[in-house]
């Protein structure tokens, strides 16, 4: 890296043999970047607490089947004597809270808010997971590419990712999501309808995070130390790698922490345009979808996917502030 | 500068041609997936086989996909004659065909319709532009006080909101409890004062939403310009504070703010489906997803092609304002 870091001490370029001199090196230990990064995020509580919430949220979807097995009810279980059969409404105030139903129980069917939430998370956090490394793989190779080699490469990138940028994405992937077959390469129609998902906000992802390292990439190949590595004879495999990214290290990571929220955003949106998961497996967008007839007599049907959603992306936000900070080269 | 214009304009026109084709070629194998024909879609179900035939002639949908995608672009620059023998129908260009549904030409029913996101769009980008970047520039140079935390957590809120969840809350709020605005869209022809009422709560619920992004994103690269040796160098010489901000690091702030404004604005002026659903706007966004659902490939291709169409020429527009304002970047 050129970009002055604030090691202390020995550099942290002399690793390799740190190892074996382990015990001599502790004292006079010279921290890396990392254990740097790792000490200011442990100061950080407020991004702690997010990350706290983000791994809370990532057990609770894998644990899903376990939690509304102790504290729910099967989440397609429908409940119809919570249900007042005249207006199709829960009984009871807000949206039909009670000790058996947290978080009260769905208009119509009387199915359990709390399990299909806890559902709803799944599907939400393996979409936006997935769909943020598609982006950011194809978004800092082709954007790096674009923006040093410049020129033809440029010009080709520039204009894929116009095109891609250019296509209106969200009627694209619902046009696109209604002719998809309800089985695929052995997969089952929720399967699909993932698969799907992952595909469109991936890929439609990647040239935003693409733009922003070409641009940033466009300014820093005009830069002295860029001079100096090529002067001093460095290839273009070791400019791109060694000497740009650790540069662009800082906005990918804030794009990538911010894509994951962003995802989880995107498809909530395409659920509740009713290009998501098919029900009965409950989706968050889903349910706020649902709740757009109903929200003048039940709004609590309304609030809770909206604070489920809300939650979770701002837990992912403050840890990847957090996180940007911590990393901040400049900062202290 | 004009040889640049001229060589983007070429480009705009070849990237609307691969956007269109793209579009034809998918939506062209849809009535193959699902089996369902484009001349039934036109005369209805209970026509009989004589009609549908005719139809079909009529429309040139018995040729080939190549033949009919140049049969649609001549129509766009050259207008367009359908006909069926006796029966002629004229569409002057630019002719983007008749749709299945309402057999209205597409392009006079997008003109109706692209009112409302205009609306939407220009209100709400004024809004969110000065206020977020406001706020951002203000964080940025009162960093780590009061004010700032106050506003960046309303910011990382507001990011943080699904966009339909926040205009249902306000709807449910501020229409329908209080009664402070309606929850209808007037046209400006028909009375300003209602159409600007109408559209209070949409550009509020739009600007707090990108309001949010533009003050965390200015807000940073603002503080990372301030860590810049040239801004280092320019107080040294002596500049007044103001003049180090305001020429100097507001220049290189406002790049990348410029490049999500391009993205942003042209996406909302070509559909803006999630806000059109949530407050029952009737724009493009709206008239797309009706139009998937009910498969009418020509005006799905007509949306698809304006949006694609107002994104393309908001990118040119912001790169070339890339050298106005960032002095680093070379234009060619």
């Amino acid at each position: 890296m050129t970009t002055p870091t604030e090691t202390t001490g020995p550099a942290a370029g002399a690793e390799p043999e740190a190892n074996s001199a382990a015990a001599v090196a502790k004292k006079i230990e010279g921290r890396s970047p990392g254990r740097i990064a790792w000490d200011r995020l442990k100061r950080d509580k407020v991004a702690l607490a997010g990350g706290a919430v983000v791994i809370l949220l990532i057990l609770a979807a894998i644990f899903a089947p376990v939690l509304t097995a102790l504290f729910g009810h099967p989440v397609d279980q429908p409940h119809p004597d919570q249900i007042n059969p005249d207006l199709g409404l829960p009984k009871g105030s807000f949206g039909g809270i009670n000790s058996d139903f947290l978080l009260g129980v769905d208009p119509t069917f009387g199915r359990d808010v709390f399990s299909r939430i806890l559902y709803g998370a799944r599907i939400s956090l393996l979409v936006a997971f997935l769909a943020a490394t598609v982006s950011v793989l194809i978004g800092v190779v082709m954007g790096i590419m674009a923006g040093y080699f410049g020129g033809w490469v440029d010009s080709v990138i520039s204009r894929v990712m116009d095109v891609l940028l250019a296509f209106p994405q969200l009627l694209f992937s619902i046009a696109l999501v209604s002719v998809m077959p309800n089985s695929l390469l052995g997969l089952n129609d929720t399967g699909v309808r993932v698969l799907v998902l992952v595909v469109v906000i991936g890929f439609f992802g990647w040239p935003y995070i693409g733009r922003i390292v070409r641009g940033q990439a466009l300014s820093l190949r005009e830069r002295e130390f860029v001079d100096a590595a090529r002067s001093l004879g460095a290839g273009k495999a070791h400019i791109l790698f060694r000497e740009l990214l650790p540069n662009l290290v800082a906005p990918i990571l804030v794009y990538a922490t911010l894509i994951i929220p962003t995802n989880i955003l995107n498809e909530a949106a395409l659920s509740f345009l009713g290009a998501g998961v098919r029900p009965p497996t409950p989706s968050w967008g889903q349910m706020l979808s649902d709740a757009v007839a109903i929200y003048q007599s039940d709004p609590t049907y309304m609030v809770v996917p909206g604070l489920a959603i809300f939650i979770t992306v701002l837990a992912f936000n403050l840890f990847g502030d957090g996180l940007r900070d911590a990393l901040d080269p400049k900062g202290n | 500068m004009l040889v640049y214009v001229f060589r983007r304009l070429v480009n705009v026109v070849f990237m609307l041609l691969v956007v269109a084709a793209v579009t034809f070629g998918i939506f062209f194998m849809v009535p193959k997936l699902t089996g369902s024909d484009p001349a039934l879609l036109y005369v209805g179900k209970i026509a009989d086989k004589a009609a549908v035939e005719g139809i079909r002639h009529k429309m040139g949908l018995d040729k080939s996909i190549i033949e009919q995608f140049w049969l649609f672009l001549k129509g766009i620059f050259v207008g367009r004659d359908f006909n069926a023998g006796v029966d002629v129908t004229h569409c002057s260009a630019p002719c983007l065909g008749y749709s299945f549904k309402t057999e209205r030409e597409v392009w006079p029913l997008l003109l109706d319709r692209v009112g409302v996101d205009f609306s939407l769009a220009v209100g709400a980008s004024i809004l969110w532009v000065v206020l977020g970047t406001g706020t951002g520039v203000v964080s940025a140079l009162r960093r780590g006080t009061l004010l700032d935390r106050i506003t960046m957590t309303g910011a990382l809120a507001g990011v943080s909101l699904p966009m339909y969840f926040t205009g249902l809350v306000a709807l449910a709020v501020f229409a329908n409890n209080l009664g402070w605005f309606p929850n209808n869209y007037t046209d400006f022809a028909d009375d300003p004062l209602l159409w600007f009422e109408g559209l209070v709560l949409p550009w509020i619920t739009l600007a707090f939403l990108f309001a949010a992004t533009y003050a965390r994103l200015s807000r940073a690269t603002l503080l990372d310009v301030l860590g810049e040796d040239y801004i280092r160098t320019a107080r040294a010489k002596g500049l007044a504070e103001p003049v180090v901000i305001g020429k100097h690091a507001m220049r290189s702030t406002l790049t990348p703010i410029l490049t999500i404004f391009g993205m942003d604005l042209g996406g909302l002026l070509g559909g803006a489906v999630l806000t059109e659903k949530t407050f029952n706007l009737r724009g493009l966004g709206y008239e797309a997803v009706t139009s998937i659902a009910s498969s009418d490939l020509p005006v799905i291709m007509g949306v698809t092609l304006f949006a694609a169409f107002f994104i393309i020429m908001a990118n040119l527009l912001v790169d070339m304002l890339y050298a106005v304002v960032d002095p680093r970047v070379r234009l060619g």
